[in-house]
């Protein structure tokens, strides 16, 4: 760049001021021009490297969306950074979903409604006992090195898991159960299990190619970024730019067929608002997690379609029913009252969900009912009518008179020991809808005789007040698999954290019925049984009221209309592009003729190398100007 | 500036020891400060509430046998003292440790994300100074004037603009486009994935990424170099020498550049050292508005988690790189200014 010369500038007129004694020579330069032509080049300097795409500008974004002719490539915007891309350890919802476009698993999810469907096993048994599972590997896939994928590969990345602690960070919880792994031959993996478990069809781990990975010894201190990494996805990833971009060229022997576009590209973005601004000027493709004013905003815009889907999220509010550890021995402080399954029921009473969709959401979600979503129709349950708690304040300050909580002098309500019921309402402090949500249920519970304290805090101390009980409410919310056994379990007695810490608490329910509705669906292997079971399970936790289920938020996304006419969503009702259970919203994307045959780049070359003359040639002139006037200064001396 | 030149020759022998004891000094109070934020940046990221095991594991279920696993393969197991003579241990070797979120070095790391910070701030830094530098003289020698009131109110205006809004702003006018002005410039990130080989269109390409979080920084920051300059400068003004230079028959610019400009100028590079050693720190706001993958960003990052090891290394190489830059500017002082040396 052209920097060197204005910063002799400022050296120089130091050297000057160090000999301010020799003015009256010095004096004879003429300083105005010397100023304007530094000046100009300033703003030169700034402003130059855009003049040219001004006019090539289309030229250049051609070229960035067609590298060649007919070539299409899919760009997503993304809003966090991938937190590793080993699949080992990277759990974050942008890292796992690269390890489903580039490493196989054993089964999917269909798009149409989740149901198990094969991927590398091709079918899969279980014997009598339901202890020993048998999976039978797919023929003819390869890794992207050439390789073939054999049973080995896959009996090696689950023994990782059970021997190496580190290569469990991130799906750990799916071998905790497995006893034994191995292949009796190229096509076969048997796993036996300690206890039955439902949910062996779904287990989401990554298989990795053996040859690559037996030789990486530190799995924590393997980053996996040596480009291309080994896969056999639809996708391979080939280039990554640490916070600027992940680019996943198509698979061409992908044994499902190669995918419709020829590339993938996650573009990394900082806030959201730059990301809606990149969708609008055609930067990117895909634009995903939209607030739901940016989404209205843009509502109309040309080119753009939205897409409204049912999210996998329900957020809850949790009322501490007397926390105790795995021991049975109470921790927390949480207050007594709310140990009064009464008291929490009338909390139910005086929340008002549909106001928090419309206020909070902005109307982008579903009201609250069971503990799972409605986006998985077949284990969604609603309390029927008769169980339901509908907004109401004089239920709740009804239901809490009978129950025994007068209202004091002051006008709060004393439990039966006399102490008022005054509550601490942890939220997470960057969260504006955790904000909102706690002022309205304190208005709403103030008007109950129930005093609320909002105390907003990092999302690292809401996790350990969860963990040791020091709440008595908190904001809760879990994004929900299609098999609900891993949020199922949260609300039972093993869940509860450790006496020396650990385990993973949600709302220390800790109930016999419960946990025995809960150990029923892990052993049920008949279908329509275990959905049964599940709801059961659902009404008893709606039934104690220890998480009152707030609302399912929608997911928002929205994609360029001119250059994909659709995706395969997931459900097929309304359902999301992104973040899917599985790869086919980008497997199965459909781009436009327009997106085909957008002509080759070119225009960037030329305008580079126009710019890059320019300039060379501007910074010449202006050199040899400047020496020309100093040689002419110091004669003049 | 006289008395030097007189009083220069009586003093000479004694020149060489006393520069180097001013040297050394120097050096040592560095090394002390160094030193301290070493020991400030262990303790003060172990005060965050929060135990490092669990947030390593975010919100994944972990048996207590993990828990214990992790934090012993960080070393938290360990007493305090215990973990602070390994800090010390590896601090010594150049080793920040590993970071919890990404599971690799923090050296690593903080590398990968200091050029493109030093990059931005960098060059924005050089803008701002030569602009608020020039603008400021022109502002105090015509103080008064419809031109004084004009670039000290758009500079000021500038300085109180919330930077996050200006970028904004820009990125919406000149990277999008408004009305029949097309988008300009790209809107995030600092390269493109498609251009062509070379070094020049690469380079080209990474300017071209510049432009908007350059402009905005420097909209920004101008404002306090032009207010230095331009009251350090009418400070100047009245000063006899002043009018012994206009007596000579020395023309109003050569005034200004040869004998008012030098002068004034000294107090500046104290403010223009001090913003340098901020360049490593980065502007967050600027980074994240237009994604730019620099240092700022790794911090506010590391300290949502908080990834402790992180948060110690960019503690620990940003004070570094502040300390660093002030020790060079008072070494620098006693080149520049003869009355510091005497």
């Amino acid at each position: 760049m052209t920097w060197n010369p204005t910063g002799w500038f400022f050296l120089d007129t130091y050297r000057e001021g160090v000999i301010t004694m020799r003015v009256s020579a010095v004096g004879v330069r003429t300083a105005r021009p010397r100023a304007a032509v530094l000046l100009s080049l300033l703003v030169v300097a700034l402003l130059a490297p855009s003049a040219p795409f001004a006019h090539t500008g289309t030229a250049q974004t051609r070229h960035d969306r067609a590298a060649a002719d007919g070539e299409v490539t899919l760009r997503v915007g993304i809003q966090q950074e991938f937190d590793s891309l080993n699949p080992f350890l990277g759990f974050s919802l942008a890292a796992t979903d690269v390890f489903r476009l580039i490493y196989p698993t054993l089964t999917t999810y269909a798009p149409e409604d989740f149901s198990v469907m094969p991927e590398l096993a091709t079918e899969w048994t279980s014997s009598p006992d339901k202890l020993t599972w048998t999976f039978r590997i797919r023929k003819g896939v390869s890794w992207s090195d050439g390789e073939p994928v054999t049973a080995a590969d896959v009996v090696y990345t689950f023994e990782r898991m059970m021997n190496d602690p580190a290569a469990a960070t991130a799906n750990g919880n799916y071998v905790d159960n497995f006893a034994e792994v191995h292949a009796p031959d190229a096509r076969t993996v048997v796993i036996r299990t300690e206890t039955p478990q439902a949910t062996m069809r779904s287990i989401a781990v990554p298989i990795v190619p053996e040859h690559v990975w037996s030789g990486v010894d530190d799995v924590a201190g393997f980053a996996n970024q040596r480009m291309p990494v080994v896969g056999s996805g639809p996708f391979v990833a080939t280039e990554y730019r640490p916070q600027q971009y992940l680019t996943l060229e198509a698979n061409e022997d992908f044994w499902r067929g190669p995918p419709t576009v020829d590339r993938l590209r996650f573009v990394n973005f900082e806030n959201s608002d730059a990301a809606v601004q990149a969708l609008r000027k055609g930067d990117i493709d895909v634009a995903r997690e939209l607030t739901p004013a940016q989404f209205d905003a843009l509502d109309g815009a040309r080119d753009i379609e939205r897409v409204r889907g049912k999210g996998r999220r329900f957020y809850e509010i949790v009322l501490n029913p007397g926390a105790t550890n795995s021991a049975g021995s109470p921790i927390g402080t949480g207050h007594p009252a709310l140990r009064d399954v009464r008291v929490r029921r009338a909390i139910d009473h005086a929340v008002n969900r549909a106001e928090l969709v419309d206020r909070v959401l902005g109307g982008y979600g579903t009201v609250g009912a069971g503990y799972l979503p409605p986006i998985f129709r077949r284990y969604y349950w609603s309390p029927p009518e008769e169980q339901r708690r509908s907004f109401s304040i004089e239920a709740a300050n009804r239901a809490l008179d009978e129950a025994g909580y007068p209202r004091g002098p002051d006008g709060i309500r004393r439990g039966p020991s006399g102490k008022p019921l005054d509550f601490e309402f942890v939220l997470h402090g960057d969260s504006a809808t955790d904000a909102l949500v706690g002022e309205f249920v304190k208005e709403w519970l103030a008007r109950t005789g129930i005093r609320v304290r909002l105390l907003p805090v990092s999302d690292n101390q809401v996790n350990q007040r969860t963990t040791a009980g020091d709440f008595d409410m908190v904001v809760s919310g879990w994004s929900v698999n299609p098999d609900p056994d891993y949020v199922l379990r949260l609300q039972t007695c093993g869940a509860r954290p450790d006496p020396g810490g650990g385990g993973l608490p949600d709302s220390f329910l800790c109930d016999r019925r419960y946990d025995e509705l809960y150990r029923r669906q892990l052993t049920e292997f008949d279908e329509s049984e275990r959905v049964e079971t599940v709801k059961r399970a659902q009404r008893r936790f709606h039934e104690m009221a220890t998480g009152l289920i707030l609302f399912y938020p929608n997911a928002l996304e929205a994609y360029r209309a001119d250059r994909f006419s659709g995706f395969l969503r997931q459900p097929a009702e309304r359902g999301v592009i992104t973040a899917q259970q599985g790869y086919w919203g980008y497997y199965r994307a459909e781009p436009t003729e327009r997106a085909r045959t957008a002509g080759g780049g070119g225009g960037y070359r030329s305008a580079a190398l126009a710019l890059g003359g320019a300039l060379l040639l501007g910074g010449l002139v202006v050199a040899a100007v400047t020496v020309h006037r100093r040689r002419t200064a110091e004669h003049r001396e | 500036m006289t008395d030097t030149l007189e009083h220069g020759g009586t003093r000479r022998s004694g020149t060489v020891p006393r520069t180097l004891g001013f040297v050394a000094r120097k050096l040592g109070g560095a090394a002390v400060s160094l030193g301290l934020v070493a020991v400030l940046g262990f303790f003060l990221f172990r005060v965050l509430p929060g135990d490092p095991a669990r947030t390593m594991t975010r919100s994944a279920p972990v048996s207590a046998e993990q828990l214990a696993q992790l934090r012993h393969r960080f070393g938290l197991d360990q007493p305090l003292y215990a973990q602070f003579r390994d800090f010390l241990g590896n601090l010594a070797r150049g080793d920040l440790g590993t970071s919890y979120t990404y599971n690799r070095p923090v050296t690593e790391l903080i590398g990968e994300r200091l050029g493109p910070t030093v990059l931005l701030v960098g060059t924005a830094t050089v803008l701002a100074v030569l602009l608020g530098l020039w603008l400021g003289t022109r502002a105090a020698w015509r103080h008064g004037t419809a031109t004084d009131r004009w670039f000290t109110s758009v500079g000021l205006t500038l300085w109180s603009v919330p930077t996050f809004w200006l970028g904004l702003l820009l990125l919406m006018a000149f990277g999008v486009g408004v009305g029949p002005l097309p988008g300009l410039f790209p809107v995030a990130g600092m390269s493109s994935p498609d251009v062509p080989p070379g070094v020049l269109p690469r380079v080209l390409d990474v300017a071209h990424h510049m432009v908007l979080p350059c402009v905005t920084l420097v909209a920004v920051i101008h404002a306090q170099f032009m207010m230095v300059m331009r009251s350090s400068l009418l400070e100047e003004m009245g000063a006899e020498y002043l009018t012994t230079a206009r007596a000579k028959g020395l023309r109003d610019d050569a005034v200004r550049r040869g004998h008012a400009v030098p002068n004034a100028l000294l107090p500046t590079v104290t403010l223009v050292f001090l913003h340098l050693g901020m360049v490593v720190a980065g502007a967050i706001t600027v980074e994240t508005v237009f994604s730019w993958p620099g240092l700022g960003l790794l911090t506010y990052e590391a300290l949502r988690v908080p990834d402790l090891p992180l948060l110690q290394g960019t503690f620990i190489v940003l004070a570094s790189s502040v300390i660093v830059m002030n020790t060079l500017a008072e070494l620098l002082y006693r080149v520049l200014d003869p009355r510091v040396r005497a």
